[in-house]
């Protein structure tokens, strides 16, 4: 049977909510005599498992806080499981905020090196794929303006035309499609479609139905950091329609 | 892995560069005048105070200072760039020491900028240049692998207490005293010259660096061979300390 390319596997992932936050050695000390230094644990993600074949697209659904990002950052390889086991096997482009790594300060040309090589790139690739980067986020005219003065629609652009320029084997996208123009939303599912159909792994994460329904085959419904449901995505969001009504 | 981000390195260590001197007239000149000012300054302050028994004054001055400098900010900034860096590492994966070291070796490429003003510095005072002066980049690795270590330690630690930036300003306040840069140190007490020979990591790097360009002789055996052994130690000690606990980084930045 051929392996899943990610496969999540009970994954339970554990935060520390400490009542106050203490972050300093006075702090700390007081708490220590005091014997107050207790933490509240919080579960994000309890025994969460989800396998993904190779070529499958899978949406993530939910209310806020349902632990959604958090499954992302986990298969990102940012948080790290408390039980449980995250693998992956492939590259991954992780979308979970446009732009994250931009530097307001320097310029269009300069981010795109600098946010392409967050990414696992090289230098070299980015020299070749530079001119299909600029021109997907149509910014030619604005290349050695800082990025400070950029608008945030802009930077968005800048950032998924970075993130998605990769051939990469898991596309990881986090809400980010709320900023953008119409016509700027429509490029990007385009380009999400296309990746797709060359056999991208897709996990997204949206609050629009409409989206999840156009770009995904499967659907995982969380909630309160649990499994609620697993499958089909018109039978998952069918069953998330009827819940929240 | 190591290779995998090289590009990111250099990114970030022209990024910590351009940044450091743009809209500024001068550019890169500032990284040797800076120097050189500040020098005058001192040269002006202390030599009154120490430069009877000291030849020179002012190149025995800047090769001791040159070196603090590197240290105290080369650290200082290490030990904050985790948490300065904590909005990127929450959203996309990146290994965290990146960062730590690419910090470490933007105030490394800094620091061997200044050395035009200690060449400035040798001309103007008529000081002879020796053959040794050319080995100084083996003081600059060892002094560089010390900074790395021991900025690995302090980001490591500044993510679970950020008290440790005030501590560690009163420390190198302290570190900088304790240095022979402004006097010679056979002018403090017998006692307190053993420990400092003993203890004192930057002791080593200023007496070699000074061997080199200041006395223009080859440093000895036990400075020498002792700078290279507390490099490694410390930057065996960081890097421990940094990879036990980098995991756990992500829920408290």
């Amino acid at each position: 049977m051929e392996p899943y390319i990610v496969d999540v596997d009970n994954l339970t992932i554990r935060f520390n909510m400490a009542s106050e936050k203490v972050d300093n050695l006075k702090e700390y000390a007081i708490k220590l005599i005091k014997k107050e230094l207790k933490f509240k644990e919080f579960l994000a993600l309890q025994d969460v498992s989800l396998k993904i074949k190779r070529g499958e697209s899978w949406a993530l659904i939910g209310v806020n806080g349902s632990g959604k990002s958090t499954l992302l950052k986990a298969v990102s390889g940012i948080l790290k499981p408390y039980k449980g086991s995250v693998t992956v096997r492939g590259e991954i482009a992780p979308l979970i905020e446009l732009g994250a790594g931009f530097d307001g300060n320097m310029t269009a040309r300069e981010n795109i090196y600098l946010n392409g090589t967050v990414l696992g790139h090289s230098k070299k690739y980015m020299d070749e794929h530079f001119d299909e980067i600029v021109d997907f986020a149509e910014l030619w005219n604005f290349l050695d303006t800082p990025i400070k003065n950029f608008s945030s629609g802009m930077k968005a652009r800048l950032g998924f035309s970075v993130a998605t320029m990769v051939s990469s084997d898991v596309l990881i996208v986090d809400e980010i499609l709320a900023v953008g123009d119409f016509l700027f939303r429509k490029k990007c599912m385009d380009r999400m479609n296309t990746m797709l159909n060359d056999g991208t792994t897709l996990l997204f994460v949206s609050h629009n139905i409409e989206d999840v329904s156009r770009l995904c085959d499967h659907a995982l419904w969380l909630d309160h950091g649990r499994t609620k449901m697993a499958g089909n995505v018109e039978d998952v969001c069918k069953a998330y329609g009827n819940h929240n009504k | 892995m190591f290779w995998k981000y090289k590009d990111l390195i250099i990114q970030l260590v022209s990024r910590d560069i351009k940044l450091k001197y743009r809209r500024s007239f001068l550019g890169y000149l500032w990284s040797i005048l800076n120097p050189l000012f500040v020098m005058i300054v001192m040269t002006i302050v202390f030599s009154a105070m120490f430069s009877r028994n000291i030849e020179n004054f002012p190149v025995y001055l800047f090769t001791g200072k040159m070196l603090f400098d590197f240290l105290s900010t080369s650290t200082r900034q290490a030990m904050t760039s985790v948490v300065n860096n904590g909005a990127l590492l929450k959203k996309t994966y990146v290994p965290k020491y990146i960062f730590t070291f690419s910090q470490v070796t933007s105030c490394m490429v800094d620091f061997v900028l200044s050395f035009g003003a200690l060449l400035i510095v040798i001309i103007a005072t008529g000081a002879k240049l020796t053959w040794t002066s050319v080995l100084f980049p083996t003081v600059v690795v060892q002094i560089y692998i010390f900074c790395l270590g021991l900025g690995f330690l302090l980001a490591a630690l500044n993510v679970f207490f950020r008290d440790i930036q005030y501590i560690y300003n009163a420390i190198t306040t302290a570190w900088m005293y304790l240095t022979p840069i402004f006097y010679p140190i056979e002018s403090l007490p017998h006692n307190l010259q053993i420990l400092i020979k003993g203890l004192n990591p930057l002791y080593y790097y200023v007496a070699q660096f000074r061997d080199l360009v200041y006395y223009g002789q080859i440093p000895g055996p036990r400075i020498l061979w002792g700078g290279w052994i507390m490099a490694f130690i410390m930057l065996v000690i960081g890097l421990w300390a940094f990879k036990r606990k980098q995991d756990d980084f992500i829920l408290f930045i």
